[in-house]
């Protein structure tokens, strides 16, 4: 009912504007009977409204339109010239489908006792029959007399009773009777009759319903705005909203009661205002769900699939912008879920469920966003068989599915590159469809995930922010200045102080990683990326960041608080920084640049490094793609061991080095870590000591550390490691080709052995 | 350079300012307000010209600062800017000058082309030339002035 309601007012709202154009085409046409344009729009519109009044079961509303679509058609198809008449019934029907439709509004059916549409259908029948010319008088006084009739008891009961007094509000329509009466110039009383009605009818009319207040219709209720005019609202009362906090700071130390109590109001009055202006951007998602009947019952036909499409949430209201953003997506994942989710019927029959599956949309409001789910009852999503073809497409590394759960390997859906569609169809499925519907929804600050269980369906969720011209923010501070991170992008926040600094800390050839829980996070220093020096400080505030698959850590000065702030744009001579998203005013009225966390991966170029280090810890022996530590060793050679092995990475001067026998060791961490020198235990030339300081790399034994000494560290590389017994020798594994270079691949235990036989 | 003069001559008002001792003008049909100084938040890692973003009743304005833009020596330490705002192309920039003159108007004086021996920064953002009696007034483009990109490197370069 609901629906229903929902679709009249729509179509109420649209017959009014179609018949204020009506009004003056039926005009403009009297002045130029011949036009075709003028008649054919005319047409349009009687039969746009005969239609949808046919199809909400209007049934006198249809009737009258009917006949009146006739005499148009006969005048278009220029059976029919235009004249007097029939420009006369043709105002005096559109006069009478106004009435109607007004009816409509009031009590929701075409009923409405009190408009007669009998005199007018029958007036334009009679023209039909005579050819559009009224041949004589007398049929006219037929038609006019049952109108007097009509009219005559009006002026009776008129003040009494109810139903009459609608009689009067045509009024207009009466006056025009006048005239193709009159024109055949035949009783006067006719004429008379309804002209006596007005004026007495008038006074009735206006009366009529009318109670004191205003009550306004669904047309008048509604204007439309221009969207700049309503974002420039926006604008402005965010600017009151700053101004007005600046005056309540001020006023707290003020004792002019007045002044308080002015100020009160200016606070709330702001709220409100604020409230409402943002409101007038919000639209329901029915706006889009609207389209969706036709779309799944096009598609259904298309792909054979019998479905009951079920809608919750129509109204559930969003920012236009984000409705926009979201329209597309949307439309897809529907198309994505018939086509890939619900099966044929006989397959569905053969599985046991009805033949009609379920699809089934659902928004609401959770937290602040907005939810929408899209749940099919069809297939689900086998993980095995998207982990089978997310490994052929080489969309991840064995490797990285073996430490995926269920959840995690269907979400793989969402990589780019990634379709299961055995066939291509032109609904879905090229490769382009869920890693484009993800990005979209990322770039409106929103989040997509799927639910599947197979054989029993699945579950899209979509959460949006309900407006993208307030995001939720962590604002931080670097320098003077205070930067804002979105949210969406935050995953955590982690303080590192005192010694876990330095054992979680650490610096893969000038790149520091954070080791945090087992995995190691890329760190990104803020002071840095923009281009200044860190200041040295005993503890380290880190900012987990995300965005697309790439994760990193934002190390920062310091952390305000999160808020809400306003996305403003900023200028054409910024364009060209991708670390920015744009800029927002603070409570202080001082502008604060917003971090673009994507923009901010890209251009420290943590994207690449991060799937390499996501994989850091796996082991040598079980995998085919190893993590690796590629270093430099004997001026130039390049020699590498798993990552895995390595602890720490240090620095040492050179004068910390001491020896106690022929051992090398340095005094680390309240103890001794002995140091061997990789180069000559793998048979090369020691080159180690050329560097400024000296690289160690600490190795951690299950009773003791040894740190190998080398020239420096080039890399960490992800590599399939394809040993080659070329190179083999003490120390030595063999080498293998990373990077396009040969490396020698290193036998820690023999290294460290050595160390042992020495000690 | 004739052509540019030829279009220049239709504004008569100009909005004036200082820069190093210069005296500029931008027509005031361009120019949407002025304001002393206003207090700035830096953006790393942009372009020098780029002082700042300024917080303009709530809409954010890029200041420009003219002194770099046209090549000019920078300001002494401690001297504050002030912002002539201008509109550009759908946005608004705030260019920065160290003083702002009068609103002058120019009904009556010759136009002239820019002098050939111009430091080449200088004459890519000058229309024209405008002679007064106790100055000489450059007529600005506030369009080229904003487009920081544009900036012409080498000497010599003239119109680009």
């Amino acid at each position: 009912m609901d629906d229903d309601a929902e679709i009249i007012a729509e179509f109420l709202v649209e017959s009014h504007e179609n018949l204020d154009q009506l009004d003056r085409d039926l005009v403009e046409l009297e002045q130029n009977p011949g036009s075709r344009e003028l008649l054919s729009s005319i047409f349009r519109t009687i039969h746009t409204i005969k239609g949808t009044s046919g199809f909400l079961a209007f049934g006198r509303l249809e009737k009258l339109t009917h006949v009146g679509e006739t005499l148009l058609s006969k005048l278009r198809d220029g059976e029919y010239a235009m004249n007097e008449a029939i420009a006369e019934s043709l105002l005096r029907m559109v006069d009478t489908v106004r009435l109607l439709l007004e009816g409509i509004e009031r009590t929701g059916n075409d009923k409405d006792p009190n408009v007669d549409v009998v005199p007018i259908q029958a007036a334009i029948e009679l023209l039909l029959e005579h050819r559009g010319v009224l041949p004589s008088a007398e049929p006219v006084v037929e038609e006019s007399a049952p109108m007097a009739e009509d009219a005559a008891p009006v002026v009776e009961h008129a003040p009494v009773e109810e139903p009459e007094a609608g009689v009067p509000e045509q009024a207009p329509r009466d006056e025009v009777v006048e005239t193709p009466v009159e024109a055949p110039v035949v009783e006067a009383p006719v004429v008379e009759a309804p002209v006596a009605v007005a004026p007495a009818g008038s006074p009735a009319a206006e009366t009529d319903g009318w109670d004191g207040t205003e009550r306004r219709s669904v047309a008048d209720s509604s204007v439309r705005v221009d969207v700049d005019l309503l974002d420039n609202l926006v604008q402005l009362v965010g600017e009151l909203v700053l101004t007005r906090n600046q005056i309540l700071q001020r006023t707290e130390s003020q004792d002019d009661p007045d002044l308080l109590r002015a100020s009160q109001r200016l606070d709330l009055v702001a709220s409100e205002l604020q409230e409402s202006v943002m409101k007038t951007r919000m639209q329901p998602i029915g706006q889009v769900w609207s389209k969706m009947p036709r779309i799944v019952r096009d598609l259904a036909h298309q792909l054979g699939r019998e479905v009951d499409l079920q809608m919750d949430g129509h109204d559930t209201e969003m920012d236009r912008s984000v409705l926009e953003a979201v329209k597309d997506p949307l439309t897809h994942m529907v198309r994505n879920s018939m086509d890939h989710g619900i099966e044929r019927p006989e397959d569905r029959v053969a599985a046991g469920k009805s033949r009609t599956g379920i699809l089934s949309l659902r928004a609401f409001h959770e937290s602040g966003q907005v939810i929408v789910e899209i749940r099919d009852d069809g297939k689900g999503i086998d993980p095995a068989r998207i982990s089978a073809v997310a490994l052929e497409r080489g969309v991840i590394t064995r490797d990285q599915l073996a430490r995926m759960d269920t959840k995690e390997i269907v979400n793989l859906i969402f990589r780019p590159g990634f379709s299961t569609a055995e066939t291509v169809t032109n609904v879905s499925g090229r490769g382009v469809g869920m890693d484009v519907v993800r990005s979209n929804i990322e770039r409106i600050g929103g989040s997509v995930d799927v639910s599947s269980e197979v054989g029993k369906g699945s579950t899209f969720r979509i959460r949006i922010p309900l407006t993208l011209a307030i995001i939720p923010a962590l604002v931080v501070g670097e320098g003077e200045e205070r930067y804002a991170i979105a949210q969406a992008n935050l995953v955590e926040l982690v303080r590192i102080e005192g010694d876990d600094l330095e054992r979680q800390v650490e610096d893969l050839g000038g790149a520091p990683v954070l080791r945090l829980r087992g995995r190691l996070l890329p760190l990104v220093n803020l002071a840095e990326a923009l281009g200044g020096r860190p200041e040295p400080s005993d503890h380290l505030t880190v900012v987990v960041v995300q965005a697309d698959d790439v994760r990193f850590g934002l190390c920062v000065n310091a952390v305000h608080d999160t808020q809400e702030i306003v996305v403003k744009p900023i200028g054409r001579q910024l364009k060209e920084l991708a670390m920015y998203a744009g800029a927002t005013i603070m409570g202080d009225g001082k502008v604060a640049l917003i971090l673009d966390i994507p923009g901010m991966a890209q251009e420290q170029g943590v994207g690449a490094v991060e799937q390499e280090l996501l994989t850091a810890r796996a082991s040598l022996d079980e995998e085919d793609r190893t993590a690796l530590l590629v270093l430099e060793v004997s001026d130039g050679r390049r020699a590498a061991l798993p990552l895995a092995s390595v602890a720490r990475l240090e620095e040492f001067p050179h004068d910390r080095i001491e020896r106690t026998g022929s051992v090398e060791v340095v005094q680390y961490r309240d103890g001794l870590l002995q140091l061997v020198r990789l180069a000559p235990a793998i048979g090369l030339l020691d080159t180690s000591d050329r560097q400024e300081q000296v690289s160690v790399i600490v190795h951690e034994l299950a009773d003791r550390s040894v740190g190998i000494v080398i020239d420096r560290v080039l890399d960490v590389v992800d590599s399939a490691l394809v040993l080659s017994e070329v190179g083999g020798r003490y120390g030595v594994k063999g080498s293998a080709v990373v990077q396009d270079h040969v490396t020698d691949i290193v036998d820690l235990e023999a290294v460290v052995a050595r160390t042992g036989v020495i000690a | 350079m004739s052509t540019a003069t030829a279009t220049v001559a239709v504004a008569e008002q100009y909005c004036t300012f200082w820069v190093a001792g210069q005296f500029f003008g931008v027509s005031v049909n361009e120019v949407q307000e002025v304001l002393r100084h206003q207090p700035m938040t830096p953006v790393p890692r942009a372009h020098d010209a780029v002082r700042g973003l300024i917080n303009l009743r709530g809409q954010i304005v890029t200041a420009v600062d003219l002194r770099v833009r046209l090549g000019l020596p920078p300001r002494a330490e401690g001297d504050l800017p002030m912002n002539v705002i201008v509109r550009s192309r759908g946005e608004v920039v705030s260019l920065l000058v160290d003083d702002i003159g009068d609103v002058i108007n120019t009904a009556g004086l010759s136009v002239e082309s820019v002098p050939s021996t111009m430091p080449a920064k200088l004459a890519d953002v000058v229309q024209c030339v405008r002679p007064m009696s106790d100055a000489v007034l450059l007529v600005l483009d506030a369009d080229r002035a904003v487009d920081i990109f544009a900036v012409v490197e080498s000497p010599g370069g003239g119109t680009s």
